[in-house]
């Protein structure tokens, strides 16, 4: 598919969307002009609602679209970076807390690294599941993701709860392990390591040993195994893996760059969101960027148009979903069977 | 009450929705379509089954209810069969779309009008005679019509499958596509008819929930039921009587919690929230490898 037509597809598809949103709120008896209008400002608006709602909103997206990338590379299915998300952002409170006092860039890297590792632990599982028992992990990924929310819900209002205990949410980190924030806008610096996390990843995903084991492996397993000598169960197994990490590292960023606390529902979908900009990038790191971006948009669009125009930020996930109808319809040629 | 009675009428009603929608997915994975999008109709069921009963009593709202979920599970159909894409992607999209359209039209029509919101319910019906045995009637004959319903949609839904030629051709379309189009038959249509079945009994299970139980409708109120009839179907090795056996299984045990309480247990209430879905994947894991799937299931038909 030429570049002109990968770029089409999901401008299609978000302005698709965008028209099926705005006829739905006129039927509704909103005023459709104003909220979209209320979108676009939440979005674009101005330098700080680019700098500091869609770019922020974008980073996690981006991180676990990142890991979705390389799972479905695999042929592997994660749903469940909702959860890696929320334990992720749930350790590295925990470890926030308390590391707060130790020098800057010790405490920093233990939060962030509670993330990864809660986010790839959570995964574990399901990857234990499949291949020790056969388990598909569509549906113990999925599952995982209520078992997560109930675990935050406990986290906030036990061990985790704040010191006041009036709010179900923890106390805030200390600023010694809180990304650095770009002067005037509410930008932290995971943004721009994501991107460069991204750079290595396409580098990786042409030039490697592993991202070519990877690709042998979603494309055609049977093959890879026979004639490639690809061990493919410990492939998808460290796809998968990686997919949860960064699961996990997103919820340790938001912690340490946006929230700086725990509480519930931290995530507004994320998770599901990011199969979108994986599919939607095509599996292609820089790919996973730009569709980040687009979607971090939509994102804090929705926070603009419930905040501007009272319309609920989760009609945007019907949006979110005609995008992925769309890109879905438009791949599916070259796409390979899902493996049952 | 006694809480033997108590334990065993809250199994069943907690098996009740599920079942539902168990049954709904078994047709719809026979005929080789795995259906996410069971959560999505079984959500929009929810918000249906509220103005269907606001409009015309709980009948019509699970009437209202099973349109919805053939409307959701039609979208759903249109996307995976006929526009030959990945299945688990489409149904993960199609129920995001559910959740954004039930949310948005639940704050614009429900939340405003507040507290006075009086739902008429589908209260208990007691058996004639079996239900005014002691003990036995309230556990078990004092449920609402869609639980006796349910039962009586188990040995119908299994004769269809095993006993006629639609079910014939509908199993076999799931178990390979390509030799029932080498036979003459529309493998598109028999899925479609078999996910549009499937997401009307999504749409009863997401009505029993609100009309036989909850009484309101909340955003995102099946919180993964859908997901666990998936797991059910598989527990029930893609039978309807075995789908039965599963849905009351995994009943019982989440109606423990209630017994675990009762006794005073001091564990926080999200242990038991987590409760089902643990149950699901400790049960997957037990029968992983021993039961066998439609041959095509998943797999996209050309």
């Amino acid at each position: 598919m030429s570049l002109i037509r990968s770029a089409l597809v999901p401008v299609g598809g978000a302005l698709a969307g965008l028209v099926i949103l705005g006829v739905g709120l006129a039927l509704l008896g909103y005023d459709a002009g104003a909220a979209l209008g209320a979108l676009w400002r939440g979005a674009f608006g101005s330098w700080y609602a680019i700098s500091s709602a869609t770019m922020v909103r974008a980073v996690p997206l981006m991180t676990i679209g990142l890991g979705l990338a390389i799972s479905f590379r695999a042929g592997a299915l994660n749903i469940g970076a909702e959860g890696q998300f929320a334990v992720g952002a749930m350790a590295a409170t925990a470890v926030g807390l308390a590391t707060g006092s130790w020098p800057a860039p010790v405490g920093l890297v233990a939060t962030l690294g509670a993330g990864v590792a809660a986010g790839a632990a959570w995964i574990l599982v399901p990857v234990i599941l499949r291949f020790r028992f056969g388990v598909l992990e569509v549906i113990s990924t999925l599952l995982l993701n209520f078992v997560a929310e109930a675990l935050v819900s406990y986290a906030v209002q036990g061990p985790l709860r704040e010191g006041k205990g009036i709010y179900p949410q923890s106390d805030p980190i200390g600023s010694s392990v809180r990304l650095a924030l770009v002067p005037g806008t509410r930008l932290h610096v995971g943004f721009f390591a994501v991107v460069a996390l991204a750079l290595v990843l396409s580098v990786l995903f042409r030039r490697s040993g592993w991202g070519f084991r990877l690709k042998a492996v979603g494309e055609a397993p049977r093959a890879a195994a026979v004639a490639g000598g690809i061990r493919v169960e410990r492939t998808v197994a460290v796809a998968l893996l990686c997919s949860g990490a960064l699961a996990g590292l997103a919820g340790a960023f938001e912690v340490s760059g946006v929230t700086y606390a725990l509480f519930q529902n931290l995530s507004p979908g994320y998770g599901f969101t990011a199969i979108a900009v994986a599919l939607i990038a095509r599996t292609n790191p820089v790919g996973v960027i730009g569709a980040g971006l687009a979607f971090g948009a939509l994102e804090a669009g929705a926070a603009g148009m419930q905040r501007d125009a009272g319309v609920p930020a989760v009609a945007v996930s019907i949006v979110q979903a005609v995008i992925i109808i769309v890109a879905l319809l438009s791949v599916r040629r070259d796409s390979t069977e899902a493996s049952w | 009450m006694d809480p033997i009675v108590g334990f065993v009428a809250a199994a069943i009603r907690i098996a009740t929705p599920l079942l539902w929608a168990a049954l709904g997915e078994v047709i719809a994975e026979r005929a080789g379509v795995i259906n996410l999008a069971v959560e999505g109709a079984m959500l929009a069921g929810c918000l249906a089954a509220v103005f269907g009963a606001l409009g015309g009593g709980p009948w019509v709202g699970v009437l209202a209810a099973s349109m919805a979920g053939l409307v959701v599970a039609s979208l759903f159909a249109a996307v995976a069969i006929w526009g030959r894409t990945d299945q688990i992607i489409a149904g993960t999209a199609v129920t995001l779309a559910a959740v954004g359209i039930t949310g948005t039209l639940y704050r614009q029509l429900l939340v405003t009008r507040g507290a006075d919101l009086q739902l008429p319910m589908l209260g208990p019906v007691s058996v004639p005679l079996l239900g005014s045995i002691p003990k036995l009637g309230p556990a078990l004959f004092q449920h609402p019509a869609p639980t006796y319903w349910a039962l009586v949609a188990v040995p119908t839904i299994w004769w269809v499958l095993n006993r006629t030629t639609v079910g014939l051709r509908l199993r076999a379309v799931g178990e390979s596509a390509g030799a029932a189009r080498a036979i003459g038959l529309n493998t598109r249509w028999y899925q479609t008819i078999a996910v549009a079945v499937g997401g009307m009994l999504a749409g009863v299970a997401g009505a029993t929930l609100v009309l036989a139980q909850v009484g309101a409708f909340a955003e995102r109120m099946t919180a993964g039921r859908g997901f666990i009839a998936i797991a059910v179907v598989v527990l029930g090795r893609w039978q309807p009587a075995g789908v039965l056996g599963a849905a009351l299984a995994f009943g019982a045990l989440t109606a423990l919690q209630f017994a675990f309480q009762a006794m005073g247990l001091r564990v926080p209430y999200q242990f038991f929230l987590m409760l089902p879905y643990l149950i699901a994947l400790g049960a997957l894991t037990g029968v992983a490898g021993r039961v066998r799937s439609p041959r095509g299931l998943g797999r996209t038909v050309g």
